[in-house]
């Protein structure tokens, strides 16, 4: 059932990570379910600053995925966000912080599992760093397909994930 | 005789529109703003080289603009991260340079990304004159 559903959101590079050798040949030859039937859905950037600001140059990633350290660390250098300029006038960044840390992994409407095997002393600045992450990704998907020209970065959910704009990412 | 009235009247209206577009009174005044506080005259052309230029002093992954927005201003272009730019020339996005806090925010990210400093007051009025003729 995990394969038909990846066939579904890797749609429309699906034949072209068919052919790169990724796991969806078998998932081509079932019926594509509907989006929506995944498991429960992360909560969505409902804020419409952060939707703006956090959504121009990736997705606006649900706050929920990463603790409220991260997003601390992740705001306070927003002039050197990973490699970019990302920089916004102290007014926008502390309403941003504040929203992303209401709605953080260990605060607001997160999971306190998504934090399991972070070291306290630990601050990921990343959501594809996460223990979870990398748990639910690993043998499902193939370390060429991140770099599939469609794809072209770990970060980009929503070339895998169609559903991810509405907080869907999986079945479970 | 009567469709050929209307239809004509309904082209002009859309000459019109498409004018008004590229017009747009707020983009021209932030074009106007930049080009009184560079005293030069926007250029087109040198906003076109400008725009396909590969710059030295910023970050050598992204030394054009072209790099994220792309070749040709009116495709999408796409970011280090995947997510795809809605297209820079105003013929194609009427909404483009028309907010001017937008406008500087990013200029001031882009810039310092593409040229490891800020832009000029005469290469932004270029590279939105070019954008504006596209
Ligand atoms: C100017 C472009 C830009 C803006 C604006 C921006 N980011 Fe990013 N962000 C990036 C880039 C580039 C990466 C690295 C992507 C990659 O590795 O492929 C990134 C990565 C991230 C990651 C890590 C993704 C991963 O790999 O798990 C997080 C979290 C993040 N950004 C949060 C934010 C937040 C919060 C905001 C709003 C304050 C924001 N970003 C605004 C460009 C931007
Ligand atoms: C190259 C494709 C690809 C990219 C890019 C990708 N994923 Fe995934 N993801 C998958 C696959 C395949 C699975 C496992 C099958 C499934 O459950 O949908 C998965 C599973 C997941 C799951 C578990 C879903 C569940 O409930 O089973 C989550 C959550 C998730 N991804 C989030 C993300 C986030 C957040 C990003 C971006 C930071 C991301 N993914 C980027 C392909 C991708
Ligand atoms: C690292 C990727 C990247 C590079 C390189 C880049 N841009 Fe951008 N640019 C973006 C993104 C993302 C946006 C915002 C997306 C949007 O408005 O659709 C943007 C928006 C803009 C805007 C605002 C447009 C508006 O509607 O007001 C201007 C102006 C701009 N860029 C100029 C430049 C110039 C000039 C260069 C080269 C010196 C450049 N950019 C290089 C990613 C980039």
């Amino acid at each position: 059932m995990r394969t038909s559903r990846l066939r579904s959101v890797l749609w429309p590079a699906s034949a072209a990570l068919t052919s790169a050798g990724i796991v969806l040949a078998v998932g081509a030859l079932m019926a594509p379910r509907a989006v929506a039937e995944g498991g429960a859905p992360f909560a969505v950037v409902t804020d419409k600053t952060v939707q703006t600001e956090c959504g121009a140059c990736h997705m606006a990633y649900p706050p929920g995925m990463l603790p409220t350290r991260s997003w601390q660390a992740i705001m306070g250098k927003l002039d050197d966000h990973f490699g970019e300029n990302a920089a916004l006038d102290a007014k926008t960044t502390k309403h941003i912080t504040d929203y992303l840390i209401a709605n953080a992994a260990d605060a607001g409407g997160g999971s306190a599992r998504r934090l399991r095997g972070v070291a306290s002393d630990q601050t990921p600045l990343r959501i594809t760093e996460m223990p979870w992450w990398i748990r639910e990704h690993r043998g499902e998907v193939s370390p060429s397909a991140f770099k599939d020209p469609r794809v072209k970065s770990k970060a980009n959910c929503v070339a895998c994930h169609r559903g991810a704009a509405k907080g869907y990412f999986g079945d479970d | 005789m009567k469709l050929k009235s209307i239809s004509i009247a309904v082209a002009a209206a859309l000459v019109t529109a498409s004018a008004g577009a590229l017009a747009d009174p707020a983009r021209q005044a932030i074009l106007d703003g930049y080009a009184a506080k560079a005293g030069t005259k926007p250029s087109p052309e040198r906003g076109k080289a400008f725009f396909l230029a590969a710059h030295g002093g910023g970050k050598p992954e992204t030394a054009s603009c072209t790099s994220c927005h792309g070749q040709d201003p009116r495709s999408a272009g796409r970011t280090r991260a995947g997510k795809a730019i809605e297209p820079m020339a105003v013929s194609v996005m009427p909404g483009r340079f028309t907010d001017p806090a937008k406008v500087e925010k990013w200029f001031g990210r882009n810039c310092n990304t593409v040229l490891g400093r800020a832009c000029t007051d005469a290469e932004k009025a270029d590279f939105i004159a070019f954008m504006a003729s596209q």
